[in-house]
């Protein structure tokens, strides 16, 4: 890189000099952040590792345990026999890709070392050092890794009904890649004939925060495709009194839905669904309010699965007690009453980000405080709380949203790529960018 | 921030590519570029009627090369929104152009050495 900066002529600044390297070398904002130690030599050791989920962080983290240690048994748990690339729902339910585009063989990402348990956990035992399998299986460890990811708790909308996607107006994103191409037929059919679309997001923690923004620009853009915009009023109605919990986006967003002509009302909370009257509830400051619809995207309330909620794991005061995710030191993953047992994705109660951005930034440091305890050792590795979010403005447009705990702004392609701006070659890096780093990540190679 | 190593890209790559296709780049790229050397250093200089050939072809191979990323990103010239993005949109076009034009000239250069051998 020096020779670089000489070629220029210039001495360059470390963030100019790091956007540079990225753009030369071709980098998303997911792919920064290769190997913490390429090339060590593996610590050898015969203890007993178990990876509860098979997502996006725990294929992660055991992919880069295989790498780092020699002779240990790592055992992974997950029931699913298809690996979902959830970044990708909202494209699919842009009715850009079918279903299949999300979809793989938990199978296939397993790595060789690894013994997969095709069960999921039912119970956690932290003071024991074991984890309890659905049939009932009890395996022991030395450490855990809990990566469980999230339930989607449709079931405290009253009324809901899964099953019901794709009809009667009802569209939701995240239940499945089925329920995303089923959100597109809705959508689609919703942009032709015009009407109210009605955009939300639960008060619980969700995965991707942007991803509800991101479906109301992308149903905006469709309409206006089809030049039938003017036919289409589209809602967005606020948890809270913000769009996005980052005050600086926050600020963006509503001066993109103002230029959208998007509306919104606040502090409106997800409370029912009436599927055949097309007509949400929601509870507001006033009390309950009903909203009619022609399209809605649900956003279903999230919390950690039942298994943990029920465990020793979670939080036990706080915002995230509630809804059960577990308790970590934000920097480490390392749980505080248990020192031998991590979260990473988006069961860790964070402050900040459900995203594959952050799992892929999360892997890494608690692998290498695990392999640092095995060792010996100590681990100086410390997660920021970075997360991104390639947040679509239209499709062809985003804007790239990344940031830390502190709200701060942490660009990727500092002077370069501004996170304000709508631009193509943000969505060149959704579009054809971030797949192919998402599947590197769950290898350990990115 | 990490750093962004050589291992990592090549992991991207290949899961883009996917294996077979990405090594076979990686064989044939160099050997196209020895080929062009070859006949560059063969002619003793640029052949100037393969050279014009080559150019024609150069701009097709760039506009083409925009032409399909537009196509699989599902996006348009419309689309661009600042100055960075005509900067990647040209590069794509430069980089199209210029790869084309030396494939051009390369196998223009090998038919007419094999037809004056």
């Amino acid at each position: 890189m020096s020779d670089f900066s000489k070629m220029l002529g210039a001495p360059l600044n470390p963030s100019r000099r790091r956007a540079i390297r990225n753009i030369l070398l071709g980098g998303a904002a997911l792919s920064v952040g290769a190997r913490a130690v390429a090339g060590a030599k593996p610590v050898a050791t015969k203890a007993r590792i178990v990876v509860v989920g098979a997502g996006a962080a725990g294929l992660g983290v055991a992919a880069r345990l295989s790498q780092r240690l020699d002779g240990a048994k790592i055992t992974i748990l997950d029931a699913r026999k298809r690996h979902l690339y959830q970044p990708g729902f909202t494209l699919i339910a842009a009715g850009l890709h079918g279903a299949s585009y999300s979809v793989t063989e938990t199978a296939h990402w397993i790595p060789r070392n690894v013994d997969w348990i095709e069960e999921a956990a039912a119970a956690f035992d932290p003071a024991g050092n074991s984890v309890t399998t659905t049939s009932g299986k009890k395996i022991s460890y030395d450490f855990l890794v809990v990566a469980a990811g999230i339930q989607l708790d449709y079931a405290s909308v009253a009324g809901m009904d899964v099953a019901q996607i794709g009809k009667n107006g009802l569209g939701s994103v995240y239940a499945s890649p089925e329920a995303a191409e089923a959100t597109y037929r809705a959508m689609s059919a919703f942009t032709d004939k015009g009407g109210r679309g009605l955009f939300h997001r639960p008060a619980t923690e969700i995965k991707c925060a942007g991803a509800p923004l991101k479906y109301t620009f992308i149903t905006d853009d469709a309409a206006r495709r089809k030049g039938n915009r003017g036919k289409v009023e589209l809602l967005y109605a606020a948890h809270n009194k913000s769009f996005f919990s980052v005050p600086i986006f926050n600020e963006k967003i509503r001066m993109l839905f103002e230029d959208r002509g998007v509306k919104s009302v606040k502090d409106h909370v997800i409370k029912a669904i009436d599927i055949g009257a097309r007509r949400a509830s929601f509870d507001t400051p006033t009390g309950v309010e009903t909203i009619d619809y022609d399209f809605i995207n649900l956003v279903p309330p999230m919390r950690a699965p039942e298994a943990v909620r029920n465990s020793e794991l979670p939080w036990k005061t706080g915002g995230w007690a509630a809804d059960g995710w577990i308790e970590v030191d934000k920097h480490s993953l390392r749980h505080p009453r248990f020192p031998n047992v991590f979260a990473v994705g988006d069961i860790a109660g964070v402050p900040k980000g459900k995203t594959a951005a952050s799992a892929k930034w999360q892997v890494p440091v608690a692998v290498d405080h695990l392999v640092a305890d095995i060792a010996g050792g100590k681990s100086t590795a410390s997660y920021t709380g970075y997360t991104s979010c390639p947040l679509i403005t239209k499709i062809g447009r985003a804007m790239l949203v990344e940031f830390d705990y502190n709200n701060n702004i942490m660009s990727s392609f500092p002077g370069v790529i501004s996170p304000f701006e709508e631009l193509w070659v943000t969505w060149l890096i959704k579009a054809i960018g971030l797949k192919p780093t998402y599947y590197a990540m769950l290898r350990g190679e990115a | 921030m990490g750093q962004l190593s050589i291992a990592t890209l090549i992991a991207i790559f290949q899961e883009m590519l996917g294996p077979v296709v990405f090594w076979a780049l990686v064989v044939i790229a160099p050997l196209g570029l020895i080929a062009f050397l070859y006949v560059l250093i063969a002619q003793r200089g640029v052949f100037s009627r393969a050279f014009l050939r080559a150019e024609v072809i150069g701009l097709i191979g760039g506009t083409l090369s925009v032409f399909v990323l537009l196509t699989l990103t599902n996006s348009s010239i419309t689309d661009m929104g600042g100055p960075i993005d005509i900067i990647a949109l040209a590069s794509v076009w430069i980089g199209g152009a210029i790869g084309s034009a030396m494939i051009a000239y390369t196998i223009i250069g090998l038919l007419l050495k094999r037809r004056s051998d």
